[in-house]
């Protein structure tokens, strides 16, 4: 276990190592659960099976191609990255994107948050027992998948939004066609509430488990849906909004016990109003441009230009250049946030002039998640620690990075 | 029914495969039998490494149901025939995806899906291993980043189409 030695093993406790092969971790997630019988008193995760590298690799690329490795970062709601990453490099180099672009990010990172709820539903319910909502999910996230298609061309891995904008605009029938999927999707919510809220057995496993006080959840750092099942309101959407959030009107959900159950009834009301902010998105989406004139183009130069000393001719043949270096993007470092599905998603962005940035660091909810595992599993059975991995809704390749 | 039948009595369907005339008996190769047995119920283990898991659970899911073609997911390496590499595979999980594998039955078969396990794709970075098939006998190779459920079924059907063609695989009977 190296640095990771759980103390005072006697006759009474065992170690069981959960993962990374598991298929309730979601992903390659490895806990060393300290087990007396089969409660749990300590849990020790580690993580760092899927570190690829990302924040790395982002450096030598540029802004624009660094953009695809945000999709795969939290690749089941890859749309909300990609605005995340957008939207840090916008307020860095201060480009406002055009109205339309707006609402059609709006849209898309609606769709991205239904897709990812409905993932994550399927999933939790899996693990749990339940069989038929897996089935269920999958149905609607396929009709969300092709919709995305329809729009960008690709599945899962979209890379459409651009730093400004929009790559390609939506047409009309789409639009159409998404608006009346949305009013289905309200129906079908309900369906999946018939499956699961007043079954005995769902109650049973997810009432008073993983129960984590509002001042717990602050100072642990829970964001996104896990928070607001405690009752604290913090969103984001509703706070800081971007994007065209401020011109929407929908409710932010909020718990009260901030059980397993409670943060389930909270992404269930979080997926209708979803559908309702998709619905007003396409109502009152304007006509115009989707891409700002200032948008850095895809053949970005990572290598910014020297200056060239003025007032001599490069008649000459001779041509003094300085230390000094046009700026591409400008200096200075920002952090932005967005609200993705899983919590809050920031960027934060060191830009030194030149075209590739100079650090790039992801503050990844999955992974500020992933530390209040062993504040949640306290106490409780091992079946239950498959229960409160599903309620936070963890995603690997976001945490590792 | 006579257990010898004349060569007048046998009727060829195939390659291989031949009828009794007018009883309910098929004479063929013990390759070809074993071969259709095995292609026929791949079980896949349940074991999603990244982003391509995802395309992987769509393509068991119910709008493109790989149960009709005999594939069930099962979560135990023990009682799998073939492993999806699918997603990323890093240094420090590639001996666990070896072990995983050690575990399987004989035979047994790899899938490489994605780029990130066919060559590294787009992660080419100091923990990232560049290939599945740096570590193991990679069967059928599935491009994309990620494939879409439709390329991972084609994928399978290739893997098939490979297990029909195997000659003399059936162990200790031999």
């Amino acid at each position: 276990m190296g640095q990771l030695e759980i103390e005072k093993i006697d006759e009474t406790t065992f170690v069981l190592q959960m993962g990374p092969h598991h298929p309730a971790t979601h992903g390659v997630l490895k806990l060393f659960c300290e087990l007396e019988g089969e409660r749990v008193k300590k849990i020790v995760p580690e993580v760092g099976y899927l570190h690829r590298g990302v924040e790395k690799l982002a450096e030598y690329k540029t802004y624009p191609a660094a953009m695809t490795l945000t999709d795969r970062l939290d690749y089941i709601s890859s749309m909300s990255n990609n605005i995340a990453y957008c939207l840090a490099i916008e307020r860095l180099m201060g480009i406002e994107p055009p109205v339309r672009a707006k609402f059609i990010r709006t849209m898309v990172a609606e769709l991205t948050r239904l897709s990812s709820h409905l993932l994550w539903l399927a999933t939790h319910a899996l693990d749990i027992g339940a069989m038929t909502v897996f089935l269920y999910a999958f149905r609607e996230r396929e009709q969300i998948l092709q919709f995305f298609e329809k729009i960008c061309g690709a599945r899962l891995t979209v890379s459409y939004p651009r730093i400004g904008g929009v790559r390609l605009d939506i047409k009309k029938n789409v639009l159409e066609e998404i608006y009346e999927f949305m009013k289905v999707m309200l129906k079908r919510v309900d369906e999946y509430e018939t499956l699961l809220t007043e079954n005995r057995i769902w109650i049973a496993r997810t009432k008073g488990i993983g129960v984590i006080s509002p001042e717990e959840a602050v100072s642990l750092g829970i964001t996104g849906p896990a928070l607001r099942g405690s009752g604290v309101c913090y969103d984001i959407r509703k706070h800081a909004p971007y994007d065209a959030y401020s011109e929407v009107d929908f409710e932010v959900p909020l718990g009260q016990q901030g059980d397993t159950y409670d943060r389930y009834l909270c992404r269930i009301r979080e997926m209708r109003q979803s559908a309702f902010i998709v619905k007003q998105c396409i109502e009152k989406m304007p006509e115009g441009e989707i891409l700002a004139e200032e948008s850095p183009d895809m053949d970005l130069t990572p290598q910014p230009k020297r200056i060239i000393k003025g007032g001599e001719s490069l008649w000459s043949g001779f041509v003094e250049f300085t230390d000094e270096k046009y700026e591409l993007i400008p200096k200075g470092e920002i952090y932005s946030a967005v609200e993705a599905p899983k919590g809050e998603l920031g960027f934060y962005i060191v830009s030194d002039g030149g075209g590739k940035p100079y650090r790039m660091r992801v503050r990844a909810p999955s992974f500020i998640h992933i530390s209040a595992i062993p504040k949640l599993c306290e106490g409780h059975l091992l079946a239950d620690i498959i229960a409160i991995i599903g309620t936070l809704d963890i995603v690997m390749g976001e945490a590792d990075r | 029914m006579p257990l010898y039948t004349d060569n007048k009595d046998l009727i060829a369907v195939e390659e291989n495969t031949k009828i009794i005339k007018g009883s309910n008996v098929i004479i063929t190769t013990l390759d070809k039998i074993v071969n259709w047995g095995r292609s026929n119920s791949l079980w896949p283990l349940t074991f999603g490494l990244a982003c391509c898991a995802i395309e992987m659970m769509a393509a068991g899911a119910s709008h493109l149901d790989l149960d009709r073609f005999g594939i069930l997911f099962r979560a135990s390496p023990r009682q799998a025939d073939v492993i999806i590499i699918a997603g990323t595979v890093t240094y420090k999980m590639a001996p666990i995806v070896k072990r995983v594998y050690d575990q399987m039955p004989e035979p047994k078969y790899v899938i490489a899906m994605g780029s990130c396990a066919c060559t590294g794709g787009i992660f080419n970075t100091y923990s990232t291993v560049q290939g599945a098939d740096q570590f193991l006998p990679v069967d059928v190779y599935i491009p994309g980043c990620p494939p879409r459920p439709e390329a991972l079924m084609y994928g399978l059907i290739k893997l098939k189409e490979k297990i029909m063609k195997e000659e003399g695989r059936w162990g200790s009977w031999k």
